[in-house]
Order: structure tokens, then C-alpha cells, then sequence
């Protein structure tokens, strides 16, 4: 029998958690707390430091510096298999010499608990697949494959569950379905889950929380909601969906709202939604929150006149635009296909407006397409 | 006319090589372990009598060397497992950069004769060697005690020399083993050693068994080791066929022994195929 693992449960506490190799620092200073109880996601691009993150949560990296608790208990140096942590691995890394109920059973085995047959018994109707016991992994399809490494651990009910990638295994529409899933388990047993993933759809549909991360540090942590209304950078604002990024000056004030001049035109945004530092700003607008209008329709809102529509794709639910404004940059703009209106076609000359409590302000000295070079969905696995 | 699929062109090769250099022989090698000599005849001439108890006597007659043989082959067989594993696993699992020039360095002995380095083994035992001294200056051994012509030497001769067919299949299955599924056992709360043996081992089993079957197969029916390393007291089986055959010239008896030879081996292994193949290891 290996040593007893410890019994440390609560909140989940890094502090200035360091790692480097040689010259690379992967994750560099990095204080975070994760509520017990809450479902968090680690959200970033290919070699951002989240899945080194999460090894060090997991024990299999020592941190260079920093450290790690679970509520009141240092956990930095125990060893994995001495951690209240269980981790659902990326290729789910099932043992194939075992069957599935086997594979369950390990963890529970190891810690000595007596009723093993119930609670993996339990744990296969939880995930839905009771009649594959008896298999090898190898007969099960990736799906179910899945199902069984979240089972295999959360059957031990860890004070803190680590998802590594989890679902970049799966096809499109498997993942919609298990990313709907993880959640309601998550709930239904009520632990503590942190995700990894690359993947800015699935962390805004399952976690309450996302902390995203570039080179090695948290850019922006918040609700899913928060992350995308208010993005503090330019990263955030293009690696969580798309934005557009138009340069201007803050000229004056009016109340609540700084007065921003893009390229001899007016417009409004919140102070409390804005992160300049200075007069230089980047105001920041979602495509779906603007307004495509013919020149001489009445309009309200912030406005932009000059458009000239550069391109249409009709995709269904909604047509996108690419809009070429007078000082030369091209804006999308995507409109809901839910107004009867014949969508605009090429070269027509329009304006285009949006409700001003939608906008955000970015540092006017940040790099604009920080962040929508990399695209998630192209991205090998770290 | 038919067509003949290319699989079956494929075989054919391989299939007329061993029906030649393997089927018939063996049928011949049946056919001689049931004669007799020819009354009156000249050494070397047998007709065909259909003697089966020519097997009762050859095996009656060589018990020792047979229970010697299998017995050897047992210890030569564990000792290289015991080396190869830890070899294969460091290389497999540690070698990182260095694996390739490692695995050479494990087939090198191969560039030279299989002879040669037996032979060296004697001049490593051999009291002009550094071993026999150094031994005698710990006090492992005592002055009068030597290291060639003993069982020790036979042993340790076979253990070198089928080393790498014993390295090669482990290195083969443990580096087949997904690091993550170890890595996943460590989270599951096992540690070092509970990994090691609930999943390391279990995974690597198939390279335990080629391996063990790579060496003993070859081992049991050696005889350069214990002709060059050994005594008159260390003949196994091999030596007392090739004796009947080349020295003797007992053709029968010698092909009577090369069956059972072959028989008891292919019992052992189907067993222990069996064993190790269902057994549930954990």
C-alpha cells in the first residue's frame, strides 16, 4: 500500500507559480485562486503555459518557483499520487491491459476503499455506458473512451479535477454534446473542475470561470460574459471570438462616456468599459452588435458613415460583411438573418451604427491583431 | 487460367526455402532415429528397423545432460532477464536522444563471431584474466578455486551471449507503452513501484515473453559455451549430439535426442506461452 494521500480539500491557491526550462520561462509568475466547487477553465493558445500549469497542479512538474495550495494545505512537493487531484488526460490514456471496470476500479484499489463494485457500478451509470464493463479500451469508439477517463476519475472524487484537453480527441458534434455534458456532471457531483483547452467556444460554454493565458500569464480572468463584453487587451478581444479594433483619440467627455474621435468621426464609449491609459485609444466593437443602414435611413446609437461594403457571405443564420470604412480599414459586421430585410449587397454605399454600451476601449499602444493570428481550431496539440 | 493472388507469390519463396532446408530434414531426421546399424556393416551404415525404443535408450542414457541443458538454460534465461530489463527500460524510457546509439551498442557484439567472443570469455575467466585476481583479493573466491571449466562459466557465457535477443523484444514493448498511461497511474495514487507493477510489467509482457523464449529456445540446445567454458562434468545436450554425430557417428541415437530435444522445448513454451498469454497479471 502506498502512502495515504492527503486529505487536503478547498479552494485552490497558486502564488507566483514559476516554471522554466533553461532559457523558457512556460509559465512565468503566475497568482491565481480557483473556488472550490467552481468549474474553471485555463484558456490560451498552443504554448501559453496552461497545460504546464496544470501539470504542476497535478504534481507531474515541480514549479521553479511559487507555490501551490489546496485550502490550507501546501501541496508544491507531494507527489501526485499523494495529491487529493485525479486528471482526465488528453488522449485519456486509459490502461489497455485493463478492462474498463478495472480501469475505474484502479484508483479506488490503490486507496484501499472497500466497496469498489458499487461505486464503479455508480460512477458507468453516471457516464451512461454500465453494459461496457467488461471490455478492453481499445473496443471502445473515442466518445466512450472519454466518458471513461472523466469516470475513472472522478470516481475517486477528488478535491480538485483536471481536464487536459479533454475533448480535442472528438469530433465537432461529439464535442458540442460532451461539452454540454461535462458541465451537468460537473454539477451533478459537485467538484471542483479546472480545463485546459485551446478551444475559446468550448471554456465559454462550460466554465463559470476562464482565466486567459498568454505566454506564461493570466491576460484577463472573468465570466465568460465578462471575457467577451469587456475584453481588458487586444489578446483577449481576438482570441474570444472576433473584434473589431478601430483606432481613435479620447477628445472629451460627456457624463459617463469619454467622446472618441475615430478618423474625424464622433463616437461614445463608457468610461467604466474603457482600459486606456491615455488620450490613445483602440475602441473596440463585436460584429454582431453592429448595424448595417442604407445612406439616409435614420440611425441612433454611435455612427460611422463612409462604408462601402467590400464583400457578402449569406451563412444561414446570419450574413457577414466585410465593410471598407473612408481611412481604409475593413470592418466586420455580421447581421441576424431575422428581419425579412433582403440582406445589402456588394458595393453599396452604407453607414453603420451600434448601441454606444457596447463598445470597449483597449490601450491605444497595444498591437491590434495580437491574438487573432492563432487560430484555435488549427492548433496541434501542446 | 486462374488467377494466383499476390500474397501467395509472396510465400512462395519463403516456403520453398524452408520445405528444402527445413521439412525435409526434419524428415530425414525422423526417418534415421528408428534405425539400427547393419549387422556386420561398417560404421555409419543403419537400415530402417522402426526401433522407437532407440528414444528410451538415448534418453535414459543422457538424462543428466538433459536435465543439465534445461536447467542452464533456466538460469542463463532469468540472469538475462534480470539484466536486459533494466537496460530495456532505461533505454526505452530514459534514453531520450542517445536510444538509437544505445540500441546499436546493445546488437554491436554481433559484429564479430559469435566464437570469438566465447573464446574471450575464457581469457576473461581464465586466471591470466583480471576477474579470477580480483575476485581472489576481495575474497570472493579462494585461492585454489578457478572460474573456466565450471558451470558458472557456462552459464555466464550463455547469459552474454543471448543478452540481446532478450533486449530487443523488451526494448520493443516498453517503448510501445504510452508515458501518459504511466503518468495516469501516479495520479490514480499508485507510486513508483505499484506502476511498475500493475502497469509497466502487465504492458510489457509480450517483450517478457519473446524475449524469454528468444533465449531459452537457443539455450537449451546450445553447446559452443559449454565446449569452450566448460568440463566434461558441464555437457549439456547439445554437446552429447554433437559428439553422437560427428565423433560417435550414432547417427540414430543423435537424431533420437535431437527430437526429444525439440518435443520437450515445444511443450515448455506451449505451456508457458499459455501461462503468461491468459494469466491475468493484476
Amino acid at each position: 500500500m502506498t502512502k495515504e494521500s492527503i486529505s487536503a480539500k478547498g479552494d485552490l491557491r497558486l502564488t507566483r507559480l514559476t516554471k522554466s526550462y533553461g532559457d523558457f520561462t512556460a509559465v512565468d509568475d503566475l497568482s491565481l485562486v480557483i473556488p472550490e466547487g467552481s468549474f474553471f477553465a485555463l484558456l490560451g493558445p498552443s504554448g501559453c503555459g496552461k497545460t504546464t500549469t496544470l501539470r504542476m497542479i497535478a504534481g507531474l512538474e515541480e514549479p521553479t518557483v511559487g507555490s501551490i495550495h489546496l485550502g490550507t494545505t501546501d501541496i508544491t512537493t507531494t507527489k501526485p499520487y499523494q495529491r487529493p487531484i485525479n486528471t482526465v488526460f488528453q488522449n485519456y490514456a486509459l490502461f489497455p491491459h485493463l478492462t474498463i471496470f478495472e480501469n475505474i476500479a484502479f484508483g479506488l484499489r490503490r486507496r484501499g476503499i472497500k466497496d469498489v463494485d458499487a461505486a464503479v457500478t455508480k460512477v458507468l451509470d453516471l457516464v451512461e455506458l454500465p453494459h461496457l464493463a467488461q471490455r478492453k479500451p481499445t473496443q471502445l469508439s473515442g466518445g466512450q473512451q472519454q466518458r471513461i477517463a472523466l469516470a475513472r476519475a472522478i470516481v475517486n472524487r477528488p478535491a480538485l479535477l483536471l481536464l487536459d484537453e479533454p475533448l480535442g480527441a472528438l469530433d465537432l458534434k461529439l464535442r458540442r454534446q460532451m461539452q454540454i455534458e461535462l458541465k451537468w456532471i460537473q454539477k451533478e457531483v459537485g467538484l471542483t473542475f479546472v480545463h485546459v483547452t485551446h478551444d475559446q467556444e468550448e471554456a465559454m460554454t462550460m466554465a463559470d470561470t476562464i482565466a486567459v493565458m498568454n505566454e506564461g500569464q493570466i491576460e484577463q480572468m472573468g465570466s465568460p460574459a465578462d471575457l467577451y463584453d469587456n475584453p481588458k487587451t487586444a489578446f483577449v478581444a481576438n482570441f474570444l471570438g472576433q473584434s473589431n479594433l478601430i483606432k481613435g483619440t479620447i477628445s472629451g467627455n460627456d457624463g459617463d462616456s469619454h467622446i472618441v474621435d475615430v478618423f474625424g468621426q464622433k463616437i461614445s464609449l463608457q468610461k467604466n468599459r474603457s482600459h486606456a491609459v491615455d488620450n490613445s485609444i483602440y475602441a473596440g466593437i463585436r460584429p454582431e452588435k453592429f448595424r448595417i443602414s442604407r445612406l439616409g435611413t435614420p440611425t441612433s446609437g454611435n455612427i460611422l458613415t463612409g462604408g462601402h461594403i467590400e464583400d457578402v457571405s449569406y451563412i444561414g443564420v446570419s450574413t457577414q460583411y466585410q465593410v471598407e470604412m473612408p481611412w481604409g480599414q475593413e470592418l466586420m459586421v455580421f447581421e441576424q438573418n431575422d428581419d425579412g430585410v433582403a440582406p445589402f449587397s456588394k458595393d453599396e454605399e452604407v453607414n453603420i451604427s451600434w448601441e454606444p454600451i457596447f463598445t470597449f476601449g483597449l490601450r491605444g499602444d497595444e498591437d491590434a491583431t495580437a491574438g487573432s493570428e492563432v487560430n484555435p481550431e488549427e492548433l496541434d496539440e501542446e | 487460367m486462374r488467377k494466383i493472388s499476390t500474397p501467395y507469390l509472396l510465400l512462395l519463396p519463403g516456403v520453398a526455402f524452408l520445405f528444402t532446408f527445413f521439412i525435409l530434414p526434419i524428415i530425414n531426421l525422423a526417418q534415421t532415429s528408428t534405425q539400427t546399424p547393419v549387422g556386420g556393416g561398417d560404421t555409419g551404415e543403419f537400415e530402417q528397423t522402426l526401433r522407437f525404443s532407440n528414444y528410451l535408450d538415448a534418453f535414459l542414457e543422457n538424462k543428466e545432460q538433459f536435465g543439465r541443458s534445461f536447467v542452464y538454460a533456466t538460469i542463463a534465461t532469468l540472469l538475462a532477464l534480470a539484466i536486459a530489463y533494466p537496460l530495456a527500460y532505461a533505454i526505452a524510457l530514459k534514453g531520450g536522444k542517445l536510444k538509437n546509439f544505445m540500441l546499436i551498442l546493445v546488437i554491436a557484439p554481433f559484429f564479430t563471431s559469435f566464437l570469438l567472443r566465447t573464446v574471450a570469455w575464457k581469457q576473461i575467466l581464465g586466471e591470466e584474466g583480471f576477474v579470477v585476481p580480483t575476485l581472489r583479493t576481495i575474497g570472493i573466491i579462494s585461492d585454489s578455486t578457478t572460474l573456466t571449466s565450471t558451470s558458472f562459466a557456462v552459464v555466464m557465457g550463455m547469459t552474454y551471449n543471448f543478452l540481446p535477443f532478450m533486449t530487443l523484444p523488451l526494448y520493443a514493448s516498453i517503448d510501445r507503452i504510452d508515458p501518459r498511461t504511466l503518468e495516469a497511474s501516479g495520479d490514480l495514487y499508485a507510486n513508483g513501484f505499484t506502476t511498475f507493477r500493475r502497469v509497466t510489467l502487465p504492458l510489457s509482457m509480450p517483450g517478457v515473453v519473446a524475449g524469454t523464449l528468444l533465449t531459452f529456445i537457443p539455450a537449451a540446445g546450445d553447446y559452443v559455451n559449454a565446449a569452450i567454458l566448460g568440463s566434461p562434468n558441464t555437457k549439456m545436450i547439445g554437446n552429447v549430439i554433437e559428439s553422437r554425430y560427428l565423433k560417435i557417428v550414432d547417427y540414430p541415437t543423435a537424431a533420437a535426442l535431437s527430437f526429444t530435444l525439440m518435443i520437450v522445448i515445444l511443450i515448455l513454451v506451449t505451456v508457458y506461452v499459455r501461462k503468461a498469454g491468459t494469466e491475468e497479471l493484476v
